[in-house]
Order: C-alpha cells, then sequence, then structure tokens
C-alpha cells in the first residue's frame, strides 16, 4: 500500500480541485449528520461523491482537497481510500464492470461470465478499453447470490447474467458513451 | 407457507411508499410503543419475544439491550448494521429494497426503548440504488411527523442518518463498522469495552442488524410471547433465509424457524429441489463464514434426526457434523460442484478482506490461498492438506474479531467432510487439469 500512494505522490500535479458550489453546500449538510467535531465522520459519503465529480478516481490532489475540506490530514484520508475497494487510486473508464467472482455467483457461471466480457471488450481483467470507455475488473460478494451471476457498472448492478444479456448491456452502454450517464448521484442522496 | 411476520406487507403494490404502509397498519406498532407503553416495557416485550440477533451471532436482542449503558451522561446511539456482505446472504437487502418503512418502524421503537436520539443507518456502499429508496422513505417519514421533533405528538425525538460503506466485508463487524462510520479504516477494536458502554465516539452505542431491527416493529405489535410461541426452543420466531446455488427457485424466504431442512429444500415453495434433476452434494447454511456440511449431514443429524433450520438443530454434533444458522445465507451445491475450488474461492475472498490487523488472520488468509489454488489446479502436495488443517487452527481463536474464526471454518470444515476430494485433486493432477477450469483462476 505504501508503494501506491508513493506513485500517487510522484504523480501529484498540483491541479486545482474544484467541487461545483451545490456540492460544497451538499458536503456542508453531510457533515451537519455528525455532532460537532466529528466531521471525519463524513469521509466516506464525501469520497464517493469526489470520485464520482472529479474524473472518476481519487487523486492525491482530490484527496488532499478533502482533507482540508474536513479539517483532517491529508494522510487519514490516503489512509481510508487505500483501505475501501470501491475508491480507484488510478483512473479508470467511464464505465467501471466488476464482476463477481465469489462463491454464489461462481457457481452459477460468473467466471465464464467475465472470459465473455475479455473476450467482447478485448482487454484482460484490470485493464481499460483503449478509448477510455470500459475498465473490467473483478468484485467480491456483492450481496445479489439469488440473482447471481452478478456485475455492476459504476455501482449498478446487473442481476442474472448471460452471455446475450451482457452484449446487449454493453451495446447499450457504447451508444451512450458520448453522452451523460444515468447513474444516480451519490450528492442527492444526502 | 410460514407465517408472514416481517414479509407479512411485502404483496401489497405501492408499500414501500409511506402513505400505502400506513393504511396498510403500518406505523401502528410504533404508535402502540409510544404512546401506550414505557421504554422499558418495549424492552421486556423484545426480551419476551427470545429474538436473536439476525446478523449471524445469534445473541438475545433484548439481553443485548439490557448492556446498554443507560446512566451515562452522554449521548446513546442506535446503529443499523446493513453492510450486508457475507456471501450467500441477501435477506437485508430484500427487506430494506420493499419494506423501507418497516425497518424506520423497527428503528423508531427500538430507539425508543434504548433512549436513543440519533441513529446512523450504515449501509454498504455498493447497495447505492438502496440507499436512495431509504432516503426517499426517511424523507417521507419526516414529512409526516414520524421522525424529527415530537413524533406522533409525544415527547420521543428521533433523528435516522444514512451512512454509505466504501466496500469492506469486514465493516459488518460491529466495532470495525464504528470505526468505519468515525471515518476511518475497517479495524475491529478490541472488546471490552463493549459498543454498549464505549461505542460511537466512546459514547454508549447499540447495534443491531436490519432484520433484527424490523422485527421489532411486529412483536411489539403482536406481544413478545406470541412471536415466542412461533418456532421451535430457544429458535423464536422466523427468519428470513436467503437461498442461492444450483436450486431452482432461489431467492428469499421467510421461514418459522424449526423448518426441516429437507422440507425447505425440495418442497415447492420455498427452493424447489436441485437444479437440473441433479443430486445435492453440499450445502453451507448459514453465509460463507459457517462449516459446509456434506448432503447426509445437512438433511440428517449424525444421530439420524431430521435437521431443522433453527440455532440449536444446525449446530447439533458441534463442528464433527454439524454448523450453524449464522445469517441465513443458505447456499447449495450439486454433484459437480468441486469443493476444493469452492473452499479455494472462499479463502480468497477472505484473504482479499482480511483488514490486516491480526497476522494470524492476515497471514493465514495468505498462505491458505495459493495452497488451496495450488491444489485445485493439480500442483498440490498430499502434507499440504494437513498443513491447510493446521494453518486453519492457529488462525481460529487467535484474532481480535471473529473474521478469523470465519477464514478458518470453511477450510477446515471442508476438508474434515471432503479429504478424498483434496486428496483426489493432489494424487491425480492429470486428470484434475483436464477437467479444472484453470485459465479462469485469476486473482485481482
Amino acid at each position: 500500500m505504501s508503494g501506491m500512494i508513493d506513485h500517487h505522490l510522484h504523480i501529484k500535479e498540483n491541479k486545482p480541485v474544484a467541487f461545483s458550489d451545490a456540492t460544497l453546500e451538499k458536503i456542508g449538510v453531510i457533515i451537519s449528520h455528525y455532532p460537532e467535531g466529528q466531521q471525519k465522520s463524513a469521509l466516506l459519503p464525501v469520497l464517493h461523491i469526489a470520485q464520482q465529480e472529479l474524473g472518476g478516481y481519487l487523486s492525491v490532489d482530490v484527496m488532499d482537497r478533502v482533507a482540508s475540506l474536513l479539517n483532517i490530514q491529508p494522510v487519514e484520508v490516503y489512509e481510508v481510500a487505500t483501505f475501501y475497494t470501491m475508491f480507484h487510486l488510478e483512473p479508470v473508464g467511464k464505465y467501471v464492470i466488476e464482476v463477481c467472482q465469489t462463491g454464489p455467483c461462481a457457481i452459477c457461471g460468473g467466471e465464464q461470465i467475465l472470459e465473455h466480457l475479455e473476450k467482447s471488450l478485448g482487454i484482460n481483467v484490470g485493464e481499460t478499453t483503449p478509448d477510455g470507455i470500459f475498465t473490467l475488473k473483478t468484485v467480491e460478494c456483492l450481496g445479489a447470490c439469488g440473482t447471481a451471476p452478478v456485475m455492476q457498472v459504476n455501482t449498478e448492478f446487473h442481476e442474472s447474467l448471460t452471455a446475450e444479456k451482457i452484449d446487449r448491456i454493453i451495446g447499450d452502454l457504447k451508444e451512450k458513451s458520448n453522452g451523460k450517464t444515468s447513474e444516480v448521484r451519490w450528492a442527492e442522496l444526502f | 407457507m410460514g407465517r408472514a411476520v416481517l414479509t407479512e406487507k411485502i404483496g401489497i403494490p405501492g408499500i414501500r411508499g409511506f402513505d400505502v404502509y400506513r393504511s396498510n397498519g403500518g406505523y401502528r406498532n410504533a404508535e402502540k410503543a409510544l404512546k401506550e407503553m414505557t421504554p422499558a416495557d418495549v424492552g421486556k416485550e423484545v426480551t419476551k419475544s427470545g429474538l436473536r440477533g439476525r446478523g449471524g451471532a445469534g445473541f438475545p436482542t433484548g439481553l443485548k439491550w439490557s448492556f446498554l449503558d443507560r446512566k451515562s451522561d452522554k449521548p446513546k446511539y442506535l446503529i443499523c448494521n446493513a453492510d450486508e456482505s457475507e456471501p450467500g446472504t441477501f435477506k437485508d437487502r430484500y427487506l430494506m429494497e420493499h419494506l423501507p418503512h418497516l425497518l424506520i418502524e423497527g428503528i423508531i421503537i427500538s430507539s425508543y426503548a434504548l433512549g436513543v436520539k440519533s441513529c446512523y443507518i450504515y449501509v454498504r456502499g455498493e447497495f447505492k440504488y438502496i440507499i436512495a429508496i431509504l432516503q426517499k422513505a426517511i424523507g417521507e417519514a419526516y414529512q409526516n411527523k414520524m421522525l424529527g421533533q415530537n413524533i406522533l405528538g409525544t415527547n420521543f425525538s428521533l433523528d435516522i442518518f444514512l451512512h454509505p460503506g466504501g466496500g469492506a466485508y469486514i465493516c459488518g463487524e460491529e466495532t470495525a463498522l464504528l470505526e468505519s462510520l468515525e471515518g476511518k479504516r475497517g479495524n475491529p477494536r478490541i472488546k471490552p469495552p463493549f459498543p454498549a458502554f464505549r461505542g460511537l465516539y466512546n459514547c454508549p452505542t447499540m447495534v443491531n442488524n436490519v432484520e433484527t431491527l424490523a422485527a421489532v416493529a411486529p412483536i411489539i405489535g403482536m406481544g413478545g410471547n406470541t412471536y415466542a410461541s412461533i418456532g421451535i426452543g430457544k429458535s423464536t420466531g422466523t427468519k428470513l433465509m436467503s437461498a442461492c446455488g444450483n436450486i431452482n427457485k432461489p431467492g428469499v424466504y421467510e421461514i418459522d424457524l424449526g423448518l426441516p431442512v429437507e422440507d425447505f429444500l425440495y418442497s415447492e415453495e420455498y427452493c424447489g429441489g436441485i437444479k437440473n434433476g441433479k443430486y445435492l452434494k453440499a450445502v453451507v447454511p448459514g453465509g460463507s463464514s459457517v462449516p459446509v456440511l456434506p448432503a447426509d449431514l445437512i438433511v440428517h443429524t449424525q444421530k439420524g434426526d431430521k435437521r431443522l433450520l433453527s440455532y440449536e438443530s444446525l449446530a447439533e454434533g458441534g463442528f464433527e457434523t454439524g454448523s450453524m444458522l449464522g445469517s441465513g445465507g443458505f447456499i447449495v451445491y450439486d454433484e459437480d460442484a468441486c469443493m476444493v475450488r469452492n473452499t479455494w474461492n472462499f479463502t480468497r475472498f477472505y484473504r482479499h478482506e482480511s483488514c490486516g490487523q491480526c497476522s494470524p488472520c492476515r497471514e493465514g488468509t495468505a498462505w491458505m490461498e495459493p495452497i488451496l489454488r495450488r491444489i485445485e489446479e493439480g500442483k498440490g502436495k498430499k502434507k499440504e492438506i494437513d498443513l491447510l488443517v493446521s494453518i486453519a487452527d492457529k488462525i481460529e481463536g487467535n484474532t481480535i474479531c471473529p473474521f478469523g474464526d470465519a477464514a478458518a471454518w470453511p477450510v477446515s470444515s471442508a476438508i474434515r467432510h471432503f479429504r478424498k476430494e483434496f486428496e483426489f485433486h493432489v494424487e491425480h493432477p492429470d486428470i484434475v487439469k483436464n477437467i479444472n477450469h484453470g485459465s479462469l483462476i485469476r486473482y485481482i
């Protein structure tokens, strides 16, 4: 993990990080959900918002900005961002596809689903398509085992997957890839 | 069909909305608790009901509530644990998706009993659409004065806040959850002090699972004794079972505790039998952490009695021949399932999810995973099977939180019941290589 952060500090660009005024206001609301002096509690929700609204991953600049917003040390943000799997520390595609590989999905064809995606996207797990649209990853149990196999595309669930269903989903995403995503904004959830 | 205590209203169109829920008897139990009962009365009913923690541990809820440090002058918190991530478990998601107001009602009654004014619902971050459903329901509850100041015109006030997780299985463990809620890594705390004395922000805190809190509402409605009359022995009431794997009808089912496993597995009301007419090989009855049982031992106990879906019956025989009810995550394997592969899969999960705080768990899972992978690929050695048992033994009981046990049990139970299959992998590498799915094994 320390290597990862070293790498990140290396690519720190000191670019200004600009949350919109509306988002900053929302962050203030989230902080108010916790007792005075406990604003650090807002870290996970704020990181979700930051990742979604500021480029799809948490650059060191973004993490430093979050630290100053919550009045905590940057390292307190780094140690959390590196612990939780939903946060990306490297640039990712517009759509991050995460295929569940845990037991119940695995015995219901989750491994074949992953292979099918690798073939149809032309990339291996862990890679991003050259056009920057798709990143393919594996994920551990998504808590939807009754409708296995399952994957999420940027936290949107797709269940009871088959090869045909995946082709349809990928086709739709490719068509929409120039427009805005229909994904729910984290900032709207508080 | 078993009694629908929790899921009674689930089929009513629009039940997710406040008005429909209210007009179908919703919040009547909260009204009864707040207007006709003292907080102590509510606690007594919950104790009488025999309700046990539905997250997996099965600890009596009334007793857990009695530990809360009520004398403290600090604020008291209720945390609803909605970090559902035990593989095979998807019942809380079902409840929150379909009956968000039942959960809110249960939280109101529980908070009243506990003297709590602030509740946080910690929902795993991947359930973003569930967070959206809960947010809407909470908003409606505020609009209708079911939350906020002076609920239902009484002196009782309560705020509920939603808090998303960040993707970490360990945060389902209650002290890791508290760390996470404080904006830190999810490293479990050493107990004591227990959260009931020093929990969130060092204040007295009660952490209960979604299904547990939801059950409090009907318990107040029907009375603790009536609830306790459902079920068998100390396994009172109903339980949500989430069934998955190689069965005809995967899904969430509410059962009376005490239902025979065989009925649950084969009847059309529930799992509907094994898919494609195949034979049953094994079941993990309570989420990936509990010991796996082979077909004969899941249907009948070693003594020959019918195995029941209850805390006691599933544990009958200890770990030699029994398992646990756990979270109710019921994973079914047919004759084609490879137990070595499944054990490797679960161990990869635990390796990935270990918080890394305790050496036996951090190192032990990181040793077991590659050994299991080697055996699955036909590259293992026979003595490594015993080595796995030895590592699992050394993890179990030697960590701060129960995660270590959860990582050890799937390995030791699989080798206990399916040792021949592990030996076959070692002795017949060529056959294993030909039938295995080697190209698919990956770890990212």
